[in-house]
């Protein structure tokens, strides 16, 4: 499997509570600016429900270890679902448990298999929400970056990026921002900008993982 | 079905943003079924802090008090109250998936439905008079559906 220069990625439990933590601590970091960007056409809740979320997620991986990634992933699902009281919590507790249960019961996972589980995890927020890309979402953030993900994490955290950015001329078709109408048009979606930081997370805890 | 609000009736969740909505309107609902919906309503309202928001474990706990077995009948306002209920939904439709076993209360975890609930697609206030009101008159889960779902047709002008 080594090809001298680069190793194949093969992501282990371990990997997947680091993103975990990772995505924790990035959300504590920035969730004074996605409750800003939430302020101008949501309500200004987001920050502060996914910081909650997070730091219960981070609060049952330490008190129950997961045994697998999909456990993992699994456990910090339903964790979101059962503690954040806003939309991001059903959303992305859907988002993880989704693709964890894809991931079975693995003991590692290449990140091509991860690619694959996640844009199922993916395909079942958008029918949860019933959203499609372009309607500035956080799908305009997680598509991109399931796409790019075979290529390289990096390659998926700057098409999250690029996705991210992208939501700002558009117009909210889903959720409160939609009810602004035209008024939605020039702010960054708050739920894209929060789905750059999972996947930024991503790439992160690879790179820790290459030290 | 003549003992209504005893075993074998449908429960009905009211779930709403406000613990104010959710409370007002179960009551309003019992109100207008005669008093006969009492027993089957329970009402899941605001976050878990009593805030402004949805809380899974309120709407968990409020289905597991209503439940007969007959089914129970979730009716809720907007954003996320809905995909909260649905992704509870989807939860139980895959209660096989990710560890099956029941996270224990106070834990950090979903507990699941009861096997059978239903999100209808309704009108809040509205579809909760329809609910409550049939369910209180002993009907069975696919005619409480049908009733709450019908309120969209109710034209007011």
């Amino acid at each position: 499997m080594e090809d001298g220069s680069r190793r194949v990625a093969e992501l282990d439990t371990g990997f997947f509570v680091r993103w975990l933590t990772e995505t924790a601590s990035a959300v504590d970091r920035e969730a004074d600016r996605l409750t800003e960007l939430d302020s101008a056409i949501g309500d200004a809740d987001h920050g502060s429900n996914l910081r909650r979320g997070f730091t219960a997620v981070t609060a049952a991986l330490t008190d129950k270890p997961p045994p697998s990634p999909g456990a993992a992933l699994g456990l910090a699902g339903r964790t979101l679902v059962s503690k954040v009281g806003g939309a991001s919590g059903p959303l992305y507790g859907t988002l993880l448990r989704r693709t964890g249960r894809e991931l079975g019961d693995a003991a590692t996972v290449s990140r091509e298999e991860l690619a694959r589980a996640m844009s199922t995890g993916v395909e079942a927020v958008a029918a949860l929400g019933g959203a499609a890309e372009g309607d500035k979402t956080m799908l305009d953030a997680l598509l991109p970056a399931v796409r790019a993900l075979p290529e390289s994490f990096t390659a998926a955290r700057r098409a999250a990026a690029e996705g991210a950015v992208g939501t700002v001329p558009m117009r909210a078709r889903r959720g409160r921002a939609s009810y602004l109408g035209e008024r939605s048009i020039g702010h960054e979606d708050p739920g894209a900008a929060s789905s750059l930081l999972l996947v930024a997370a991503l790439e992160r805890s690879w790179e820790a993982a290459d030290e | 079905m003549s003992d209504a609000a005893g075993s074998g009736a449908v429960g009905v969740v009211l779930v709403s943003h406000s613990r104010d909505v959710a409370d007002a309107v179960s009551r309003l609902a019992v109100a207008l079924s005669g008093g006969t919906g009492g027993r089957l309503v329970a009402a899941a309202g605001g976050a878990g802090d009593g805030g402004i928001g949805t809380s899974s474990e309120l709407i968990v706990d409020a289905a597991r008090r209503v439940d007969r077995g007959a089914g129970v009948v979730v009716v809720a306002d907007l954003g996320s109250a809905v995909l909260t209920v649905r992704a509870l939904i989807a939860d139980e439709d895959d209660a096989d998936g990710d560890e099956a076993e029941s996270p224990r209360p106070g834990q950090a975890g979903v507990g699941t439905l009861p096997p059978g609930a239903r999100l209808v697609d309704a009108p809040f206030l509205e579809g909760a008079v329809a609910a409550v009101v049939t369910a209180g008159a002993g009907a069975p889960l696919a005619d409480v559906v049908r009733a709450a779902e019908d309120a969209y047709e109710y034209r007011k002008l």
